[in-house]
């Protein structure tokens, strides 16, 4: 039986010590779209396992159709017509799209498969909600967005009839945005509820019905999305008003500070990641730099930073050259990383805040004195970091990986910055990260270009790379596609970072 | 919100705390209580034999003297596998390390023996310490150059150390007299009493135990409170993080392990100067050392691989290697039965830090406000 309302009443749920959701009412009902809004760590996850029975609620009810349901297991959700498309998608890479879709199903044949059969339908699914995918295509073949879908056609396959989505955008090209966004309609048009879980607010503005936003699990608000803004969201999510749009003073630029001719580096696979790529950022500038995940950003950024061998050009910062020169060396030359592996190359996690927070500074005077650390010295440092650059934590002695993204971050950022470089290198400096810190993290960047900092902002979020930069580079397969305004139209950038060089996307001044 | 409330008292670096001791203790008992059904299965009365056992540990002045110098060696290597740990490196070649350290020391002596005790003291300690750090710095060398896994090269460097002092011990190395005689034993000529290391009280207690827990505590200033020792640590947690900051990480990772083989080192040249005043062998791998490079693992485990900790730890397993040897004479059980007790303390030991590291993880979903569980355990096949 299709699913024509699903209520969640006064669900509580507590860890040992966390109570991540408190008395949260929830609905959604057939043909519309609820978007359930939160920063990260406000429950919204959390609420989702329980209406897809991965987690039991401490407290609560969930009703079906007006009736009380116990579900069990995601099975017993998925029986009562609940679909979940997760995050990590959750797809067997050697199998094709039919047999992923078959995948756990009794067939019809009894011992024999029944793949036909299932091709057959995987058609008329297809058809039926724009979920254009090749059936008998391996799904490792198939790109992010195809994935997506396939995840989708196996929850209808198996007669969901409400299909919860976490976060499904954040691995998406605008492009493909677009596309799923469509998606989401037609299959709200033929009367599936779905429920949009996200923390970005334009998203949400545009394809939702409905919007409940969660803070430390409670619900703090429920709107019509028709009713609302982006701005008022953000207050609801955060506790308070939020700049998203920065007013900078025009753009003070000085000299060239890092100028990059005809770099080559290889990724992990040694496979060229980035392929005779040049570019200059000034002094006092943003030059953000915008592309789809996995095209050769992060290894552009390490290999300036010196983590990563450049196979081919020179990397000048000041007109020094520091192509191939240790990371030590190119941070000697007045280079500042934001990493964008946070947890693994920013932090040592197992450290502790002020261990974290001299880690490239603690061999020197005056935090050590002939190789001998002077305690009183460290602290003094490292609580002055903390506090201004608003770092929450409850001691210096706590270990870092207890701290929250955001914090981490801001510690990170208070290490880089510190040393007044010329060049700050931020890649993707706020994934991951709530509005409130990212508020912080932004506003610290626009610092430093009026600082007369040059700033490469490496960001695959797009609005943050319009916000910020002064000129916007997008990178396709390792290279520039080109250098546009940040007032160029959204559109535009999305086509340029699927590597189509748009004939009239406005070159503008740059 | 913004009133973070920074508690910035204290001005040092959490040293990786080893303050569960209550657990290590417990492990050990319940080590005692499965080695007493063991005991009862060879048909010996266990609570006779532990009573022995302690008897042989503490019940004299000597025997006490005993216990504390079977601690030295333990101590030393334990000291150095803590460094090895820290740094990220799994050390198994205290053995190799001991001998080349004894070897080193020994040749200094019997090429300088007109030095006065003073000067030849010294000298022939720095020499074991270069001797170890040099055995330990190879398998350094080797992973930071070739990738090969420290854990198998220490172990075949262990070999080599021993077929090498043999080579000497039957050669260049021994004792002309026995040469004369065509005897022909396999250890040096004795070392002249000015090399002995000065005895503290009337007993078998030499001067190395206050060497011992010296070391403990330098190692403990070294790897909290400077630079290096901050970076051996940063390069033990995470290396990516310590290239990112600058550290030289190959260089740290040799130094870690050549620290870690010069300790042991020092342990062999406490050995044949505190103890037996000559090198020797009986032909077997472990027969100078005693395995005193593997149970020095042992104590480091059992010493929350904390330098500080591991002072007691390797107290506590002198005591028991001296008391199993008069297990023998009271309950007539075969000494090797002490082998099976280390075995099993090790058992515990590490099972109940795996437990401790667990529940610790509990505790930080409760609290919220986490602690680190203690160091984990590398889990070494040790088989002493």
């Amino acid at each position: 039986m299709p699913i024509e309302t699903v209520e969640l009443r006064n669900v509580s749920k507590r860890f040992p010590g966390v109570l991540a959701n408190d008395q949260v009412n929830f609905d959604v009902h057939a043909g519309e779209i609820h978007a359930l809004l939160g920063e990260n760590g406000a429950g919204k996850s959390t609420l989702m396992k329980i209406l897809y029975a991965m987690y039991r609620p401490t407290e609560g009810e969930i009703f079906i159709n007006g009736k009380l349901a116990e579900l069990r297991s995601p099975a017993d959700a998925l029986a009562n017509g609940i679909g979940m498309i997760h995050q990590h998608f959750q797809l067997v890479p050697g199998f094709t799209v039919v047999e992923n879709v078959a995948l756990g199903l009794k067939s019809s044949r009894g011992p024999l498969t029944d793949l036909d059969v299932v091709t057959k339908r995987v058609q008329e699914l297809a058809t039926q909600y724009g979920l254009s995918v090749e059936p008998n295509a391996l799904v490792w073949q198939l790109a992010v967005g195809q994935q997506q879908r396939v995840e989708i056609i196996k929850a209808l396959y198996r007669d969901a009839s409400l299909l919860i989505l976490d976060e499904p955008t954040a691995v998406l090209t605008p492009q493909e945005v677009k596309e799923f966004f469509d998606i989401l309609r037609r299959l709200r048009d033929a009367g599936n509820a779905l429920i949009f879980i996200s923390h970005k607010l334009y998203e949400v503005m545009a394809i939702s019905d409905r919007v409940t936003v969660l803070r430390d699990g409670r619900v703090v608000g429920r709107v019509k999305t028709a009713d609302t803004n982006q701005k008022e969201l953000a207050r609801m999510m955060v506790g308070r008003d939020v700049i998203t749009r920065w007013d900078k003073p025009p753009a003070q630029q000085g000299p060239v500070v890092l100028k990059i001719e005809h770099l080559s580096a290889a990724n992990d696979k040694g496979i060229t990641a980035v392929r005779d790529f040049s570019l200059e950022v000034r002094a006092g500038e943003i030059l953000g730099i915008a592309g789809v995940s996995g095209n050769g950003q992060r290894e552009l950024a390490e290999a300036i930073a010196g983590m990563r061998r450049a196979t081919a050009g020179t990397i000048w910062v000041d007109n020094q050259n520091v192509t191939n020169q240790s990371p030590a060396q190119v941070s000697a030359s007045g280079v500042a990383f934001v990493p964008e592996e946070r947890m693994t190359m920013g932090v040592v996690r197992e450290f502790t805040v002020a261990e974290n927070a001299i880690l490239e500074t603690h061999a020197y005077p005056p935090l050590a004195n002939r190789g001998v650390f002077d305690f009183g010295q460290i602290n003094d440092h490292c609580t002055r970091l903390v506090r201004e650059y608003d770092v929450k934590t409850p001691s210096l002695d706590t270990p870092v990986k207890s701290l929250s993204g955001g914090n981490i971050q801001k510690l990170i950022l208070a290490r880089e910055l510190d040393r007044a470089p010329r060049l700050l290198l931020a890649a993707q400096p706020t994934r991951g990260v709530d509005i409130g810190a990212t508020e912080y993290i932004h506003k610290r960047l626009i610092e430093q270009r009026a600082n007369g900092t040059a700033v490469l902002l490496i960001s695959e979020d797009l609005e943050e790379v319009r916000a910020l930069s002064d000129r916007i580079a997008v990178m396709y397969e390792g290279q520039i596609v080109g250098i546009v305004s940040p007032d160029s139209k959204m559109e535009d950038l999305g086509l340029m970072m699927a590597g189509i060089k748009g004939n009239d996307a406005n070159p503008s001044t740059c | 919100m913004k009133n973070t409330a920074l508690d910035t008292k204290r001005g040092r670096f959490d040293p990786g705390r080893f303050n569960y001791i209550l657990v290590p203790l417990a492990a050990g008992a319940a080590a005692l209580f499965v080695g007493g059904l063991v005991l009862l299965a060879l048909g010996a009365n266990p609570i006779e034999a532990y009573i022995g056992m302690a008897q042989g540990a503490f019940g004299s002045p000597n025997a006490i003297a005993d216990s504390l110098v079977k601690a030295v060696p333990l101590l030393l290597v334990g000291v150095g596998i803590c460094i090895a740990y820290r740094g990220g490196m799994i050390n198994i070649g205290g053995e190799g390390q001991i001998v080349m350290g004894a070897l080193a020391t020994t040749a200094v002596v019997l090429a300088f023996p007109f030095l006065p005790g003073l000067v030849l003291i010294p000298l022939a300690l720095v020499a074991g310490l270069v001797g170890g750090g040099f055995w330990g710095g190879i398998a350094g060398f080797l992973k930071a150059r070739f990738k090969v896994n420290e854990v198998l090269s220490t172990v075949m460097l262990n070999a080599i150390a021993v077929q090498f002092m043999t080579f000497l011990l039957n050669g260049a190395l021994m004792d002309p007299s026995s040469v004369d005689n065509t005897i022909r034993i396999p250890q040096t000529l004795r070392f002249p009493p000015w090399a002995d290391l000065p005895r503290l009280v009337p007993t078998r207690l030499h001067f190395g135990v206050l060497l011992a827990i010296f070391a403990a505590v330098v190692v403990y200033f070294l790897l909290w409170r400077t630079s290096v020792g901050y970076r051996i640590r940063a390069v033990g947690f995470n290396m990516v993080a310590s290239k990112y900051a600058g550290i030289p990480v190959n260089r740290y990772q040799i130094l870690a392990i050549t620290l870690s083989g010069a300790l042991a080192g020092m342990a062999g040249a406490v050995e044949v100067l505190g103890v037996s005043h000559r090198l020797f062998t009986d032909g077997s791998a472990t027969g100078f050392t005693g395995s005193a490079g593997f149970n020095g693992i042992v104590a480091a485990l059992f010493g929350g691989l904390h330098p500080l900790g591991v002072i007691p730890a390797s107290f506590l397993f002198g005591a028991l290697l001296t008391g199993a040897n008069s297990l023998q004479r009271t309950v007539q059980v075969p000494g090797a039965f002490v082998t099976t007790l280390d075995g099993l303390v090790v058992i515990f030991v590490v099972a109940s830090q795996i437990w401790a590291k667990r529940r610790a993880t509990q505790r930080v979903l409760a609290e919220t406000t986490p602690r680190p569980a203690t160091p984990t355990a590398v889990t070494p096949d040790v088989t002493p």
